[in-house]
C-alpha cells in the first residue's frame, strides 16, 4: 500500500481547517479507505476534540518524533469508523519539537499502512506550516470568501508553488449562498478569479457543523447535513471521481445570477 | 542516422542548433542542410549553438570558411563547453547572443534578477508576498496580486491584472510609466509621487498611468493614438 498525504492548510486562522480533516478522514474512512489523520498543530491541538477522541490520547506526534513510543502506540483508532485513525498533536510542546525531515520520515512509514493521511497544518506561514507541507503529495488550501482569508491563500499557494509542491486545490468553506446572492459575499468566481488554482470544493456554511464540533461527531457523517455531503463530494473529487459541484443557492439559481448581473459596481 | 540540425528565426538573425555526434559528421549534415537551402539562407547572419561539442580553432575557422564561401556570415557560436568558448573568442566571435534568449528571460520564483540587464521578464503571477525589484524595466506576463509588489527604477508592463504594490521609477525617474491591461493597484508610484486606485467605474480596460505636471494619472490606452 502506498497512501497519499494530503496537506490541509490555508494560512489565515479560523477558517476551517480542521474542520476539513477531520470530515475528510470521516468522509474517506467511511468509504471503506484506511485513513489517519495527523495533527501538525503542536501546541494548540483540536483534532482530536473535533473527531471526539480527547479522551484517548495517551502518546502523541512529538513522542513518536522523540522515540518515547512506537508508531502504533500513538494512533488512536475513531470509536464509530473503524478505519479512521489518530496521531494527535502534543499540547505541552511547540513547533520547533518536529522538524520537516522528521513529518517527511513519519509518513513514508504511515503510507505503508494507510490510504490516506491527512494532515491537518497550523495557521501560518512559519515552522509549523513547513513541516505540514513537507510530506505532502497534494497541498488543499482551505479559505473563506472573505478578503482578507483570501488574501493570505494567495500567499500561501505562492509559497507552495516555491516548494514545487504541484498545484493547489483549493476549498471555499462557509459560503453563504443568500450573502454572495446580495452581492454582500464573494462569489466562488471572484475567489478564484484571484487565486487561479484548481477547486476541490464549496461547503456551504452549516449549523450542522457547529453542532457536530461540539459533539465530536464529524458533520460528514450526518446525512441530512449539506456541508457534510459537501465534504463527501469533496473525498469523492479527492479519491478521483468526477462529482459536479453543489449548487450554493437552494431556490434554483436564475434569480441568484440576475441578482449578480445587476449587482453595483463589479469588484 | 544523421546527426540532427535546426534552423530558427530570432531577432537577432538566424540561430542554427546542431545535435550530438561526431563532430565531423555534424558538419557534414550542417553543410548539408545549408546547401539544400541555399537561397534561403545566402546572404543570412547566423548565430551557430553546438550543444557540448569541444571544438579548437582548426575545426572552428575551417567551418567558418566553409559557411562564407556559402555566403552565410558566422558571427556567433554558443556553446556549453568553455574550450569552445574560448576558441570563439579567439577568432573574434561573440560566444552569447546580445539579449539573452527568450527561455532564459522567464524566470521562477526565486531566482534573483541579475544586475547588468536593462529588463526583466516574469511569466507567471505573482502573488501575495512576493516582491519583484530590479533595477531597469519590469514586464509581467500574469497577475501582481493583492499584497505583491513590483519595484523597479524603469517602466513596470504588466500583461494581467495589476492590483499589487508597483514603484516604477524608484530611483527617481519621472519619465517612468506603469502600464497593465487592469490597471487597479492597492498603490501606485512613479518617483515620488503616490496614488492609489480610485473606484473603478465602468468596465476594466488597458491603462497607462504616468506623471503629469508631478501628479499620476492613468489614461486609457487608446490603440489610435
Amino acid at each position: 500500500m502506498t497512501g497519499k498525504v494530503v496537506t490541509v492548510t490555508s494560512g489565515k486562522g479560523g477558517v476551517g481547517k480542521t474542520t476539513a480533516t477531520a470530515n475528510l478522514g470521516a468522509a474517506l474512512a467511511s468509504g471503506g479507505d484506511k485513513v489517519v489523520c495527523v495533527d501538525a498543530d503542536i501546541g494548540l491541538r483540536n483534532l482530536d476534540v473535533v473527531l471526539g477522541l480527547e479522551n484517548r490520547i495517551v502518546y502523541d506526534l512529538v513522542d513518536v518524533v522523540e522515540g518515547r513510543c512506537r508508531l502504533r502506540q500513538a494512533l488512536i483508532r475513531d470509536k464509530r469508523l473503524p478505519e479512521l485513525f489518530l496521531i494527535p498533536a502534543a499540547q505541552t510542546r511547540d513547533k520547533s519539537a518536529v522538524s520537516p525531515s522528521d513529518m517527511v520520515r513519519l509518513c513514508d512509514e504511515l503510507r505503508h499502512e494507510f490510504d490516506w493521511i491527512l494532515i491537518d497544518s497550523p495557521a501560518g506561514i512559519e515552522r509549523g506550516f513547513r513541516n505540514a507541507i513537507a510530506p505532502a503529495d497534494v497541498v488543499m488550501v482551505v479559505t473563506n470568501p472573505e478578503v482578507s482569508a483570501v488574501r493570505d491563500a494567495d500567499r500561501i499557494i505562492g509559497l507552495i508553488e516555491a516548494e514545487e509542491k504541484g498545484p493547489a486545490r483549493l476549498m471555499i468553506n462557509r459560503i453563504k449562498p443568500d450573502m454572495v446572492r446580495r452581492g454582500d459575499m464573494l462569489s466562488a468566481d471572484d475567489v478564484l478569479e484571484l487565486l487561479a488554482v484548481e477547486l476541490i470544493g464549496l461547503i456551504p456554511e452549516d449549523e450542522n457543523v457547529v453542532m457536530s464540533t461540539n459533539r465530536g461527531v464529524p458533520v460528514a457523517l450526518n446525512g441530512k447535513s449539506r456541508a457534510g455531503q459537501a465534504f463527501r463530494n469533496v473525498a469523492r473529487r479527492l479519491r478521483g471521481e468526477e462529482v459536479p459541484f453543489m449548487e450554493m443557492s437552494e431556490d434554483g439559481n436564475l434569480f441568484g445570477r440576475l441578482a449578480r448581473l445587476f449587482r453595483p459596481g463589479g469588484n | 542516422m544523421q546527426p540532427t540540425v535546426q534552423i530558427k528565426g530570432i531577432r537577432e538573425g538566424l540561430l542554427v542548433i546542431v545535435g550530438d555526434g561526431d563532430w565531423e559528421d555534424v558538419r557534414g549534415s550542417l553543410l548539408d542542410e545549408l546547401d539544400h537551402q541555399a537561397g534561403f539562407l545566402k546572404g543570412a547572419r547566423v548565430a551557430l549553438d553546438v550543444g557540448n561539442h569541444a571544438l579548437k580553432a582548426v575545426d572552428l575557422g575551417a567551418l567558418r570558411d566553409a559557411l562564407s564561401e556559402r555566403e552565410v556570415s558566422l558571427w556567433a557560436v554558443l556553446s556549453s563547453s568553455s574550450t569552445t568558448e574560448r576558441t570563439a573568442q579567439a577568432l573574434g566571435l561573440a560566444t552569447r547572443l546580445s539579449k539573452p534568449r527568450l527561455e532564459h528571460e522567464s524566470r521562477p520564483l526565486d531566482t534573483s534578477v541579475q544586475s547588468g540587464e536593462k529588463a526583466v521578464l516574469v511569466r507567471r503571477t505573482l502573488r501575495s508576498g512576493f516582491s519583484l525589484q530590479f533595477a531597469g524595466h519590469v514586464v509581467v506576463i500574469g497577475d501582481v496580486n493583492p499584497g505583491a509588489e513590483v519595484i523597479a527604477s524603469g517602466d513596470v508592463l504588466v500583461w494581467g491584472r495589476l492590483r499589487g504594490m508597483v514603484h516604477a521609477g524608484a530611483e527617481g525617474n519621472e519619465d517612468a510609466i506603469v502600464c497593465a491591461l487592469d490597471l487597479i493597484p492597492t498603490q501606485l508610484r512613479i518617483a515620488g509621487q503616490i496614488a492609489i486606485t480610485p473606484q473603478r467605474r465602468g468596465k476594466s480596460q488597458p491603462e497607462m498611468a504616468r506623471l503629469k505636471d508631478g501628479n499620476v494619472v492613468a489614461e486609457a490606452w487608446n490603440p489610435k493614438k
